[in-house]
C-alpha cells in the first residue's frame, strides 16, 4: 500500500506574476500542479496518489484576491478565501446564496485557508477513488462504487458514465444558480466560461471535473447583477454540522413579484458529477404563484429521471424536500 | 455537586499538576522527543485484507542514500496466532505492518519503501462473521476463525495453533427467517432462572435482530513511539493510557525483562481503550534501535492510526425479551455474534451479557455469544466495550415494550432498575456492592422534568418533530489487589508514587489525593511521582475499564494506612506509649491523650532513615515484584509507605448512568438537533467533581457519535477500509453535541471502598447513545432501526416510507 500522510518531495514555485506562472505551467505541462489554498491538493500529495513534479503556488500573484464591484455585478478573485466570501457585506447583501454556501463549507479553519477557486475545482470525494484504487477516474478500467456490493451512499443519481462520483462543492451550485462566469487565463489569453459549462461530467472527460486544462489558471469568478438582491435559499444536508461534505445541497435564487415567482434558478450538488441545474423545476415554477400546488409539483419533479444505486435512494426524497424548501422558504 | 463535608480533599476540585503544560503546549508526547543520531522508521502496510508475503526484494531501497536498514517479520519475535504481531509475513487486515525501514528522515524512509518489491499471495478474506460461520465460509485467521481458548468443549482437538475453524450448519441458517440472526453453537452460554416459564407467561414478547457499529477510537495523539538503548536498559517513550501496567507486556514484546525497560509516558493524547496496555507496534522502534544502534522514532500517521489502531467490535445480535404486564423484564434470551477483527478479539461479547443482567435485571436469562474473526482492523476495547453496544441496541427496544404494554417509558426503566441486591449473570453470579441506579434515574428525570418533556414527544412544527428519550449505561467499576507506594522525605513533603497513566481523566492525581486525605497532608506539600518508571512506581491496574478510581483509591488507602502505622510506631518509639496512642493531624503525629507530645512528619522521616528496615524501604514484603523493585530503588530516601490492597472483595462493583435527551428532528432532511441533555450517575462518593463532569460530558459526546455518525466501513469487494481519516470516520463535531449538558451524580458511598468511590468513565457513553437513539425512534412515532448509527439517510428513508438500504444483519456498511 502506498504510504499515507507522507508527502514526497516536489519543486515548489512561488511566482510573483501571472506571466511567470504561465511559463512554469508551460514548462512542466501535465507534471505541474497549480496550488491555491491546498486543502484538497495536500491530501492528494500526502497520500502519494497525485505526484506532481512542480507545484506552482498561486498565492503570490497579484490580482487573484478580493471582491470587487464591476459595472455589471462583482468579480471575486479565485484565491479569495471562503471566510472572506462568507463575511463580505457586499456578498451577504446582494448574493446571499453564495455567502451562505461559503459559510457551510468544511470547518472554520479550512474556510480560513480554502479558496473559492479551490472549492469549485476540487476533485470528487468518492472514497474508492480517494483511496488510490485503480478506478476509471484514476485511469483504470473499473468502478468499484457502481457494483452490486459497492458502498455508494454518497454517489450520484444522475448522468453516471462509468464513474458515479458527485460534485462535493457547496459553492459550485450557488455559482451556477447566480449564473456566474469563470475567468480562465493561459498564455493564449483570457476566456470566460459560464459556470454551468465550467463543470464537466465523466462523459466529457472522466479524469477531470472542470474544463481547465494544463496551462489554464482560473483567475476570477464574475457574478452578474442579474440575481443581486433576489430571494435565495441554500441548504446543505450532511452527516455532521461541520467538516463534512454534502449528501445533497441546494442553491436557489428567485425573483418574486407579488404572489408570482417570475424567475428562478435552482441547482443541486451531491447528485451528479456536476452541479445539477433543475430545469424542470424552474419550468414548473416560473410564472407561477408560490402556493402549495406549485411547491408540491416542483418538489415532485426535482428528482425525475434519477437512477439510484444500492445505498443512495434517500437522495430522492432529500432532493424533493430541499427543492420544496427552496421554493417555499427563499 | 455539593461539597462533601466528611473530607478535606475528597469531593473538592483541585488543579492537577499537568494542566498548565497541557494548556500552554509545554507537554511532551512521545513524538516530541529527539536524540543525537536518531533514525526515523516508516512501515510498509498490507494492501490486502489477507495474504501471504512470498518474497521481499529490498535491494534498491537499501541502496538509497540515507537508509539505515530494514526489518521484516524474520527480525522480530513471533507471538501466538492470532495475536498482534510487530511485523508479519501473513497479514490479515489491510494496514497490518509487513516491514519497516529506518532512515535519516521520514521522507527518505517513505521513498525507500516505494522501492521495496513485495510479492504477495492473495488469500480469501471475510468481513462478515456470519459468512465465516457458514459451512465452507472463509476464515479470517491463519487456520481458523475462533480463538481456541474460547472453543467449545466438544470441539475436536486442534493442536496448539491457537485458533480453530468453527462453522455452523446450513440448517442453523435455514432455521430462521431472512434478516433474523441464526443462532448456531455459541462459545459462551449461560443461563439462570426459568426462561421457558418467563416466555410462556409473558404479557409481551419481543424478538428483535439488531446490529451495532464498528467504530474507531479517534485518539488525537497517534500511537507514536521513540526508543533507544543505554547502559543495558531499553528506553521507550510511548503513548499509552496506563503507565506501570504497560511494563510487563512491553518488555515481553521487546524480549527483555521488566527491569531492563524504562518506560516513559508522561502524557497521552487519548486512548479510549485502544492504548490500555502494551501494543505490538510500539515495540518496533526498540527492535530497530537494537539493530542499527541508533535511537529510533516511529511516528504513526493519522491514516495508520485508523488502519491499525483498533476499533470497537460490531455486534450482530438477537434479543428475545419477555415482559409481564407491569413491564418487568421476566426473561431475556440474548445472542451475540461479535466481529472479532483480525487479531485476538476483546471480550465485548461477555460484557454484553453482564450489562443486560445488571441494567434490566431480568428474572431469568440465557446468554449466548461467539466472537468470530474478520479481516478488519483488530477489535480491541473501546470505552464500554460490549456494554455500550447493548445500550444502543436495547434502550429503544425498552420503549417499544413500554409502548406495547401501555407503560410509561420512565417507569419501565424504574421497574427494571438494579438495586443493592442485584446479581450479575454468568457462571459465577456476584452481588453488586451497591447500586443507586434508581436514584440516578429519578435524579435525572427530575432535572429533565420528564413528565412535561415527554408530553411534548411527537409535537410537530412544520417538518420538525420533538423526540424524547432515555438511555442507560453500565460498566464494572473497580477491582482489588494492586499496590500503593509513597514516601515522606526529611523535608516533610509527601511524595506519592503512582503507576497510574495520564489518560486525560486526572485519576493519577485524584486517586493520589486519597493518600493525602488519610495522612491529613496539605495538598501543596504533596508531590506526585509518575510518568516514568525510573521514578520508581508501584504496580498499578491499567487505566481502563473504569477501574482506576475505585482500585487505586483502595491501593493508595492501603499504602497510606501503612504509612500511618509507621508514623505512629516511630512516634511511640521516641515519645513513649503504644502506636495506637497516636493519631495524625496537620502533618504531625500526636499523642491522643496529650497532643503536646508530637513529632512532625519531617522528623519522622528523618528517624526512618536512622531506623532503616521497613521504615526506609529495605523490606517491601507483600507487594508485586515490580513494586518491590521500586521500593528498593527508593530505599534510604525517606519514610516509606507501601502496601498491597488486600481487603477482601467479593462483590461486583457496578457504576451506571441515566441520560435523558430531547431532540428536534427534521423529517425533511433526516437531521436532528439535541435540544436538551441531562445525565445523572451512580459513581459512589464523588472524588473530583470537575473530573466527573469531564467524564460524564466527554463520554456523552462519544455516545452521541455512536448514535449519529460514527462507523467503520469496509468494501466487501476488496476488504478496503473506508473510514481512515477524521472526516471519513466522523466523530461528532462541537456542533453535533448539545452546547450544554446538565450532569450530576447521586454521590452515595459504596461500602467496599474506603472513601466510597467507584469509577464512571464508561457508562456515560452507553447512556447517551441509548437516549439519543430512543429519542429518534420516539420522534418517528416508534420506528425502530435496530442499528447504530442512525444517519440522516436512514431517517429520511423511514420518514418517506422507503426501504432501508442495509439488510438487517449487514455490518461495516454505510
Amino acid at each position: 500500500m502506498s504510504t499515507k500522510d507522507m508527502m514526497p518531495n516536489f519543486d515548489l514555485f512561488q511566482p510573483s506574476d501571472m506571466g511567470n506562472a504561465f511559463d512554469l505551467l508551460e514548462q512542466y505541462g501535465a507534471d505541474a500542479w497549480p496550488l491555491a489554498g491546498g486543502q484538497d491538493s495536500l491530501d492528494w500529495f500526502k497520500d502519494r496518489v497525485k505526484r506532481p513534479v512542480a507545484v506552482i503556488d498561486l498565492a503570490g500573484i497579484p490580482g487573484m484576491n478580493g471582491i470587487n464591484e464591476t459595472a455589471n455585478g462583482i468579480e471575486i478573485g479565485a484565491l479569495t478565501t471562503l471566510t472572506e466570501i462568507a463575511e463580505s457585506p457586499l456578498i451577504r447583501d446582494s448574493y446571499g446564496v453564495l455567502a451562505e454556501a461559503a459559510s457551510r463549507v468544511a470547518s472554520p479553519q479550512i474556510r480560513n485557508i480554502g479558496t473559492l477557486g479551490g472549492n469549485i475545482c476540487q476533485d470528487v470525494r468518492c472514497w474508492y477513488y480517494r483511496s488510490g484504487i485503480d478506478c476509471y477516474r484514476a485511469g483504470g478500467n473499473t468502478c468499484y462504487a457502481d457494483t452490486p456490493e459497492g458502498l455508494n451512499r454518497e454517489h450520484c443519481l444522475f448522468e453516471a458514465d462509468r464513474c458515479v462520483a458527485v460534485t462535493p462543492s457547496d459553492t459550485a451550485p450557488a455559482l451556477v444558480a447566480l449564473d456566474a462566469t469563470m475567468v480562465i487565463q493561459n498564455t493564449d489569453g483570457m476566456r470566460e466560461v459560464a459556470a454551468e459549462d465550467f463543470f464537466i461530467g465523466p462523459d466529457v472527460d472522466i479524469e477531470r471535473v472542470t474544463v481547465l486544462e494544463p496551462g489554464d489558471i482560473l483567475t476570477s469568478i464574475r457574478i452578474p447583477s442579474t440575481w443581486a438582491g433576489a430571494n435565495y435559499y441554500f441548504e446543505k444536508v450532511a452527516d455532521r454540522e461541520t467538516w463534512d461534505f454534502a449528501l445533497v445541497n441546494v442553491a436557489a435564487v428567485l425573483r418574486v413579484s407579488g404572489d408570482t415567482i417570475e424567475g428562478l434558478r435552482v441547482v443541486c450538488g451531491g447528485v451528479q458529477c456536476t452541479p445539477r441545474r433543475l430545469n424542470g423545476v424552474e419550468d414548473i415554477v416560473r410564472g407561477s404563484a408560490r402556493d402549495e400546488e406549485t411547491i408540491e409539483l416542483a418538489a415532485g419533479s426535482a428528482a425525475r429521471g434519477a437512477t439510484t444505486l444500492n445505498y443512495n435512494g434517500f437522495k430522492i426524497p432529500l432532493m424533493e424536500n430541499l427543492v420544496k424548501r427552496a421554493i417555499r422558504d427563499s | 455537586m455539593a461539597d462533601n463535608p466528611t473530607y478535606k480533599l475528597i469531593g473538592k476540585n483541585f488543579t492537577p499538576p499537568d494542566i498548565e503544560a497541557k494548556v500552554t503546549g509545554a507537554s511532551t508526547y512521545s513524538e516530541d522527543f529527539r536524540a543525537e543520531g536518531m533514525a526515523y522508521v516508516k512501515m510498509l502496510l498490507s494492501p490486502m485484507p489477507k495474504c501471504r508475503v512470498r518474497n521481499i526484494d529490498a535491494s534498491e531501497a537499501l541502496a538509497l542514500e540515507g537508509v539505515y536498514g530494514i526489518m521484516t517479520a524474520d527480525d522480530v519475535p513471533v507471538f501466538p496466532n492470532p495475536g498482534e504481531q510487530i511485523l508479519t509475513n501473513e497479514p490479515n487486515f489491510v494496514g497490518e505492518p509487513i516491514l519497516a525501514i529506518a532512515a535519516v528522515d521520514e521522507s527518505t524512509a517513505a521513498n525507500a519503501l516505494e522501492l521495496v518489491n513485495v510479492e504477495y499471495e492473495e488469500l480469501p478474506f471475510v468481513l462478515d462473521p456470519l459468512e465465516s460461520l457458514y459451512p465452507g465460509g472463509p476464515d479470517a485467521y491463519s487456520g481458523g476463525n475462533l480463538v481456541s481458548s474460547l472453543r467449545i468443549e466438544e470441539e475436536d482437538e486442534l493442536g496448539d495453533i491457537g485458533v480453530v475453524s468453527h462453522k455452523w450448519t446450513a440448517r442453523d441458517f435455514a432455521a430462521v427467517d431472512e434478516g433474523q440472526l441464526p443462532m448456531g453453537q455459541a462459545t459462551m452460554d449461560w443461563q439462570y432462572g426459568d426462561l421457558d416459564a418467563a416466555f410462556n407467561d409473558a404479557a409481551l414478547v419481543l424478538d428483535e435482530t439488531f446490529v451495532t457499529a464498528c467504530n474507531s477510537h479517534h485518539s488525537m495523539e497517534p500511537r507514536s513511539a521513540f526508543s533507544y538503548w543505554q547502559n543495558g536498559k531499553c528506553y521507550v517513550h510511548g503513548s499509552t493510557q496506563s503507565q506501570m501496567f504497560v511494563v510487563p507486556g512491553l518488555a515481553n514484546l521487546i524480549g527483555i525483562t521488566p527491569d531492563e525497560l524504562v518506560y516513559i509516558s508522561e502524557f497521552c493524547g487519548g486512548g479510549f481503550g485502544s492504548k490500555g496496555g502494551a501494543y505490538a507496534v510500539m515495540a518496533l522502534p526498540a527492535h530497530f534501535s537494537r539493530l542499527i544502534s541508533r535511537p529510533c522514532m516511529l511516528r504513526i500517521t493519522r491514516a495508520e492510526e485508523y488502519y491499525l489502531g483498533s476499533a470497537r467490535a460490531s455486534f450482530q445480535g438477537r434479543a428475545k425479551l419477555a415482559f409481564n404486564d407491569q413491564g418487568k423484564m421476566t426473561g431475556a434470551d440474548i445472542y451475540i455474534v461479535q466481529q472479532g477483527g483480525a487479531k485476538n478479539p476483546f471480550g465485548d461479547f461477555g460484557a454484553a451479557g453482564t450489562m443486560v443482567s445488571l441494567v434490566y435485571t431480568p428474572e431469568s436469562m440465557r446468554f449466548r455469544a461467539i466472537p468470530i474473526g474478520t479481516n478488519t482492523t483488530p477489535c480491541g476495547p473501546q470505552r464500554g466495550p460490549g456494554q455500550n453496544q447493548m445500550s444502543a441496541a436495547l434502550e429503544p427496544l425498552l420503549d417499544k415494550a413500554a409502548n406495547a404494554l401501555g407503560i410509561d417509558q420512565l417507569e419501565i426503566r424504574r421497574i427494571n432498575a438494579s438495586n443493592h441486591e442485584t446479581l450479575t449473570g454468568g457462571e459465577n453470579r456476584q452481588k453488586v456492592s451497591s447500586s443507586y441506579m434508581l436514584d440516578a434515574i429519578d435524579m435525572a428525570a427530575e432535572r429533565f422534568d420528564w413528565s412535561n418533556k415527554f408530553a411534548r414527544n411527537g409535537e410537530r412544527n412544520g417538518s420538525k418533530v420533538i423526540g424524547v428519550g432515555i438511555g442507560q449505561g453500565y460498566h464494572s467499576a473497580g477491582i482489588a489487589g494492586f499496590d500503593g507506594l509513597m514516601r515522606i522525605l526529611p523535608d516533610g513533603k509527601l511524595h506519592i508514587h503512582t503507576g497510574v497513566g495520564n489518560l486525560g481523566t486526572y485519576s493519577y492525581a485524584s486517586t493520589s489525593r486519597v493518600a493525602a486525605e488519610v495522612l491529613d497532608m496539605d495538598w501543596d506539600n504533596c508531590v506526585i511521582e509518575r510518568g516514568d518508571t525510573s521514578k520508581h512506581l508501584p504496580w498499578t491496574i491499567g487505566q481502563f475499564g473504569s477501574l482506576t478510581t475505585y482500585t487505586m483509591s483502595r491501593a493508595n488507602y492501603a499504602a497510606a494506612m501503612d504509612m500511618k502505622q509507621k508514623l505512629q510506631e516511630i512516634a511511640a518509639m521516641d515519645l513513649g506509649g503504644n502506636a495506637e496512642d497516636y493519631d495524625l493531624a496537620n502533618e504531625t503525629v500526636f499523642n491522643i491523650n496529650d497532643p503536646t507530645q508530637s513529632i512532625t512528619y519531617a522528623q519522622a522521616a528523618q528517624r526512618a532513615l536512622e531506623l532503616g528496615g521497613k521504615y526506609s524501604g529495605e523490606d517491601p514484603n507483600g507487594t508485586n515484584p515490580l513494586t518491590q523493585a521500586s521500593v528498593a530503588g527508593l530505599a534510604g530516601s525517606g519514610l516509606i509507605g507501601v502496601a498491597r490492597d488486600t481487603t477482601p472483595l467479593n462483590e461486583h462493583i457496578s457504576a451506571m448512568v441515566a441520560t435523558f435527551v430531547m431532540i428536534e428532528l427534521d423529517t425533511e432532511t433526516g437531521n436532528y438537533e439535541i435540544l436538551e441533555f441531562v445525565s445523572s450517575g451512580d459513581c459512589g462518593t464523588v472524588n473530583h467533581p470537575l473530573g466527573l463532569v469531564g467524564q460524564l460530558r466527554g463520554g456523552a459526546c462519544m455516545g452521541i457519535g455512536m448514535a449519529r455518525s460514527e462507523r467503520q466501513i469496509y468494501d466487501p469487494q476488496n476488504g478496503l477500509p473506508g473510514s481512515v481519516g477524521l472526516y471519513q470516520a466522523k466523530p461528532p463535531s462541537y456542533l453535533d453535541v448539545p452546547a450544554f449538558m446538565d450532569v450530576s451524580a447521586v454521590d452515595q458511598p459504596d461500602p467496599t471502598n474506603p472513601m466510597g468511590m467507584k469509577g464512571i468513565g464508561e457508562p456515560p457513553v452507553g447512556a447517551a447513545v441509548g437516549a439519543v437513539l430512543a429519542a429518534v425512534s420516539n420522534a418517528l412515532g416508534g420506528y425502530y432501526f435496530n442499528r447504530n448509527p442512525v444517519t440522516s439517510d436512514m431517517i429520511l428513508n423511514a420518514a418517506s416510507g422507503r426501504e432501508q438500504s442495509n439488510s438487517p444483519l449487514q455490518i461495516l456498511t454505510q
